[in-house]
């Protein structure tokens, strides 16, 4: 009883948030009620974890979304404290009205009911309603400002996201036609626990070419190259909360969804493997990704990319599959998103700062905000996947393990981390030194959420505590 | 009697792909549009017939709203604003409307045969709508790619849309969750979208999508 009431505060609250905030106009104490919220939220998460309620018809709780779920939450939570200070200074500087911050925040915490909902339905339909609904409150947001720049990328971020999630819901009904006839007609044969049960008596020619749209819609959503177009315009446009949330967690949604139909395909024998088409995806994005670093002017485009590059190793570990590959995997997924949120946060901060989104235009940043630029090296180091960062670790898994079954495979995908590496680092020294370019004042906003990241970062890198190693590696069982 | 149950199914079905040809060739935003609420309409039927023959009623909703919102209501509102616009005469194509229709029929070709291929053990009926609803999607993803005007992008989309509820229509006993949902997330896309013309309109005096590539400019 008190482990179901837990597991509908975590999908009420921030629709409860929502319609409040839609209706408060002071916005002082909405973006307080904001992170009250999100922080009610992730704590109700991580409660979860303790009591967890029996799978259900619609919702469910399994090793498997339990990391997600609090992976979300909390970065859901960060944000919103990085979020707080950020659009205090968007308004100062006349970007945005009160009214559409009254907005921005019920939309906000809109997108986490949508993510809470898909990462916890037990229904294919469920999910894929959610997933849209997700998109939908993002393509709101990154068009905020109402620039010529930022209605360009909202709309081409809507009409892509648009035939991705249709394509996902053809992939959706043809896993239903698949299912049907073995479990029967109605909710059954789009729940989850059910499906997963009796995959072995689907009609395997059916799941392959579902399985395929699938890939191409949630694989839209993830922006695995080819299909990435939306991404680096929609992360350099909004607001940059809205980067971070879109780079750390609702890439993992989609990602998420394709793991549960990749379990589905692994429990049919006759269905193909989808491990090679993911393992062709990932290296595709991010070898394209990591070459396209190199020519980006614009800070923001150049992490939208760096996430195109890391949601490619993501696909890529899941892809190759086994225990030590899925770990890697996992793992990757985690301090991805932390680090990736991390830097959207500081992008912000030296955004703010610098008022310029412009690489040539932000130079000599440890000259001029010391503090900043140590924080945003950090960052970059991690990402980078310098040690003892988590990122290391997981890369270094992820390449030992690759190298044991495709030596070619592996030199690959060291190819696509050296590259993105030496982007990364040439970009960072760019502006880090060189004379500080004027129009610098000093942000007023705070560093905290930044350094909690990076100290989970750095402490993922040196010390697993056993439990989340033994979480981790049930769910890397899980996967297969 | 069985024999006529499918083919009225089939008829309605193959009159969903045909429509979506006609709305290819069209030259005009109102004619477009015009064309579209018959697709719509089409597809009602469709959807009507399914949920008499498989004794579904939940189906007729579906139905319902197909034709209500998407065969009546949208059209009608759209038609307004294209006219308000001042923008009936124009649609730009990207290549002409020869090799669009020549590639639309190969989608079709390209659908049959992928559907028949993975599908041996289905009834007939979920099949052979199964086939046309792909067709009808990948004529709309077509017709999305093909064309540079905001307007008709959107009805491309509400075609590929139609599509996916003739499929999800046609396979026997989906719980009435997904019409819904479908319906429901067409309403706020709609929402969306009516916005953005809003908007685009605001700050272009134009519905041209080319017009946004302009302002991307150097940025890289």
């Amino acid at each position: 009883m008190r482990a179901s009431l837990l597991l509908y505060a975590t999908m009420l609250m921030p629709l409860a948030a929502a319609a409040l905030l839609a209706a408060l106009p002071a916005y002082r104490l909405s973006s307080l009620l904001n992170v009250f919220a999100a922080l009610m939220t992730f704590a109700a998460s991580c409660a979860l974890l303790f009591e967890r309620p029996a799978a259900g018809v619609y919702f469910l709780v399994d090793d498997l979304n339990a990391v997600f779920i609090v992976l979300t939450t909390f970065i859901g939570f960060t944000t919103s404290i990085f979020s707080a200070s950020y659009i205090a200074h968007e308004l100062e500087t006349g970007k945005l009205t009160p009214l559409y911050l009254r907005f921005y925040h019920a939309m906000y915490q809109l997108l986490m009911f949508a993510m809470n909902l898909a990462l916890l339905a037990n229904n294919i339909g469920l999910m894929w309603v959610a997933v849209e609904l997700a998109t939908l409150t993002t393509v709101m947001m990154v068009g905020i400002y109402r620039t010529h720049e930022s209605l360009e990328a909202a709309w081409k971020y809507f009409i892509l996201g648009s035939v991705g999630i249709g394509l996902a819901l053809f992939g959706t009904i043809l896993v239903y036609l698949a299912a049907q006839p073995a479990v029967g007609e109605g909710l059954p044969a789009m729940t989850w626990t059910v499906l997963i049960a009796n995959a072995a008596k689907f009609d395997a020619p059916l799941l392959n070419i579902a399985f395929v749209f699938l890939l191409l819609g949630y694989g839209t959503k993830a922006g695995l190259a080819p299909l990435h177009a939306w991404l680096p315009d929609a992360h350099s446009e909004g607001p940059t909360p809205i980067s971070a949330v879109l780079s750390g967690l609702l890439l993992n949604v989609a990602i998420y969804a394709l793991l549960r139909f990749k379990l589905l395909m692994a429990g049919n024998g006759e269905a193909f493997t989808p491990g090679p088409l993911m393992i062709t995806l990932g290296l595709l994005s991010l070898l394209f990704a990591a070459f396209m670093l190199y020519p980006r002017r614009d800070i923001k485009r150049l992490f939208a990319y760096s996430s195109i590059e890391h949601i490619g190793i993501i696909a890529f570990a899941f892809g190759i599959g086994g225990a030590v590959a899925n770990f890697a995997g996992l793992l990757h997924m985690t301090m991805h998103s932390l680090t990736k949120s991390a830097i959207f946060f500081t992008v912000g901060h030296i955004v703010q700062a610098k008022g310029t989104q412009r690489i040539s235009g932000i130079s000599g940043l440890a000259s001029s905000h010391p503090m900043l630029a140590f924080a945003f090296a950090l960052c970059v180091f991690a990402i980078a996947g310098l040690p003892p960062f988590g990122i290391f670790t997981s890369e270094f898994m992820l390449v030992t393990s690759t190298f044991a079954k495709n030596p070619w495979l592996a030199g690959l995908l060291g190819l696509g981390l050296i590259a993105g590496f030496g982007a990364l680092l040439l970009k960072l020294q760019a502006m880090l030194f060189g004379e500080a370019s004027k129009g610098s004042k000093e942000p007023t906003a705070t560093l905290i959420p930044i350094f909690i990241h990076l100290a989970i970062v750095l402490m993922a890198g040196l010390y697993l505590p056993p439990p989340v190693v033994a979480w981790f590696q049930s769910v890397a069982r899980m996967l297969g | 009697m069985r024999g006529i149950v499918f083919d009225i199914a089939h008829l309605l079905a193959g009159s969903l792909v045909l429509v979506s040809l006609i709305q290819l060739y069209q030259d005009r935003l109102t004619s477009l549009l015009r064309v579209f609420a018959i697709h719509a309409i089409v597809l009602a039927l469709s959807v009507g017939w399914q949920a008499y023959i498989q004794g579904a009623p939940h189906l007729f909703a579906t139905a319902l709203l197909a034709l209500g919102f998407k065969g009546i209501a949208i059209p009608l509102v759209l038609h307004r604003i294209v006219l308000r616009l001042g923008i009936h005469r124009e649609i730009e194509t990207v290549g002409g409307i020869g090799i669009t229709m020549l590639a639309a029929v190969a989608l079709i070709a390209l659908s049959m045969v992928v559907i028949f291929k993975v599908t041996p053990g289905a009834s007939t009926l979920a099949r052979e709508d199964l086939a046309f609803a792909l067709a009808v999607i990948l004529i709309g993803l077509l017709m999305m790619v093909t064309r540079r005007n905001a307007v008709s992008q959107v009805v491309g989309f509400m075609s590929l849309e139609n599509g996916l509820i003739l499929a999800a229509a046609g396979a026997k006993g989906m719980p009435l969750v997904v019409e819904i949902s479908v319906a429901f997330s067409i309403l706020i896309a709609f929402i969306v979208i009516g916005i953005f013309l809003f908007r685009i309109r605001e700050r272009f005096d134009s519905v041209d999508v080319s017009t946004l590539d302009r302002f991307r400019g150097g940025r890289q």
